[in-house]
């Protein structure tokens, strides 16, 4: 498959994180993510890695640093205020960090028990000083992983992605 | 009741002399931290002076990004009973560079030494825990190379062990409880992380 070529945003996400040289990809199981956690897991130069909670993510991040790996961490909106406390750690270390998080209780969710994290994401997030990137249009997701890679790598920033409902689809969950 | 009689000081000074630039190491907030600075601060060490429960899931970040290095992860008990699931993590991995040790005093040092998890049943009102065996937690999650030290005669075998056997390497050491001096290294996060970028890789 080329590059140039891919339709689909979820495979330019992949396409993006190999342009910026990630090598360690850590996520929780998310249908959201699923598509590009496969694909992660059958590149060579990529090492994925299945947390037990999603807060291992920014210590995995902060130690792939140190060893001069860039990282990427995959989680859904329900699982950010598991980070929460340890999101401290880019600001006290002041390490590059970048997370792709596909949104629930966003847009039409059914799920009432999606609600208070989906909607408390954005805030918490803001509180501990990351960075906010949003996308709801499949067009624009390439430019905004790849400004968002751009902001964590060259300029040193913690960066989120927030990949919105509208955008994954309420209908598709649980499908490839 | 803690009948350990291994000090953590002098065991340490031991599992890291002759330290050079292939032993790369993070030590858990606290007596973890104030025990490898005493041993001697060096830029290869990443003493942290918060993130409980991150050390396990860093070392094994690093010992990922550095497969010709070893990585070590100094920490306590309390600091390995908030990030259980993360032996899992690093079961999933099987890096054959990564050890663990964890210096378990059956106590919440920095906040008083209130018992932890590990601190035996029954044993009074105010100092009971559960038993638990982080050894058996850590290969009951994948980690086959997993045990409890509690004798100074296993030490010459833990410190061959945690440097150079064929990880992941899990080990629990019982230590007494004791009042020590706080031997501290530089506090700044981002001091800390570029001295030791700067040391691996020849940048910060």
């Amino acid at each position: 498959m080329n590059a140039e070529t891919r339709a689909d945003w979820r495979d330019q996400i992949f396409d993006v994180l190999q342009a910026h040289d990630i090598r360690q990809v850590y996520h929780v199981p998310d249908a959201g993510h699923s598509r590009l956690i496969e694909h992660c897991q059958r590149s060579n130069s990529i090492r994925t890695v299945p947390l037990t909670t999603e807060e291992e993510g920014i210590a995995l991040a902060a130690g792939a640093w140190l060893g001069g790996q860039r990282s990427v961490l995959l989680m859904q909106s329900s699982g950010v205020g598991n980070t929460i406390n340890l999101m401290g750690l880019t600001k006290t270390l002041r390490f590059p960090f970048l997370t792709l998080i596909t949104m629930r209780g966003d847009w039409g969710e059914f799920n009432s028990w999606q609600y208070p994290m989906g909607q408390g994401t954005p805030k918490v997030l803001e509180a501990m000083g990351v960075l906010l990137y949003s996308v709801d249009k499949a067009d624009d997701v390439k430019a905004t992983v790849d400004a968002a890679a751009r902001a964590a790598f060259n300029g040193g920033q913690a960066v989120a992605v927030l990949l919105r409902q509208k955008l994954i689809g309420i209908k598709d969950f649980g499908k490839k | 009741m803690n009948k350990a009689t291994l000090q953590r000081r002098p065991l340490v000074k031991k599992i890291l002399e002759g330290a050079n630039e292939n032993l790369l190491v993070i030590a858990g907030l606290g007596s973890s931290n104030w025990d490898i600075t005493e041993a001697g601060d060096r830029p290869l060490n990443m003493p942290l002076w918060g993130a409980m429960g991150a050390p396990v899931g860093m070392g094994l970040g690093l010992a990922m990004a550095q497969p010709a290095k070893r990585v070590l992860v100094i920490t306590g008990d309390g600091d390995m009973l908030m990030s259980l699931g993360s032996l899992a993590t690093v079961a999933t991995q099987q890096l054959e560079n990564l050890a663990i040790v964890v210096l378990d005093n059956e106590k919440f040092g920095e906040t008083g030494n209130q018992a932890t998890h590990t601190s035996p049943r029954n044993n009074g009102p105010t100092d009971s825990g559960a038993g638990t065996d982080l050894a058996l937690i850590a290969k009951g999650c994948g980690i086959a190379d997993a045990s409890v030290v509690r004798d100074a005669g296993e030490v010459p075998q833990l410190v061959n062990d945690v440097r150079f056997k064929k990880g992941p390497v899990f080990r629990v050491v019982k230590v007494m409880v004791e009042k020590l001096e706080f031997v501290m290294p530089p506090q700044d996060g981002a001091h800390l992380k570029d001295r030791f970028r700067q040391a691996l890789l020849g940048h910060p």
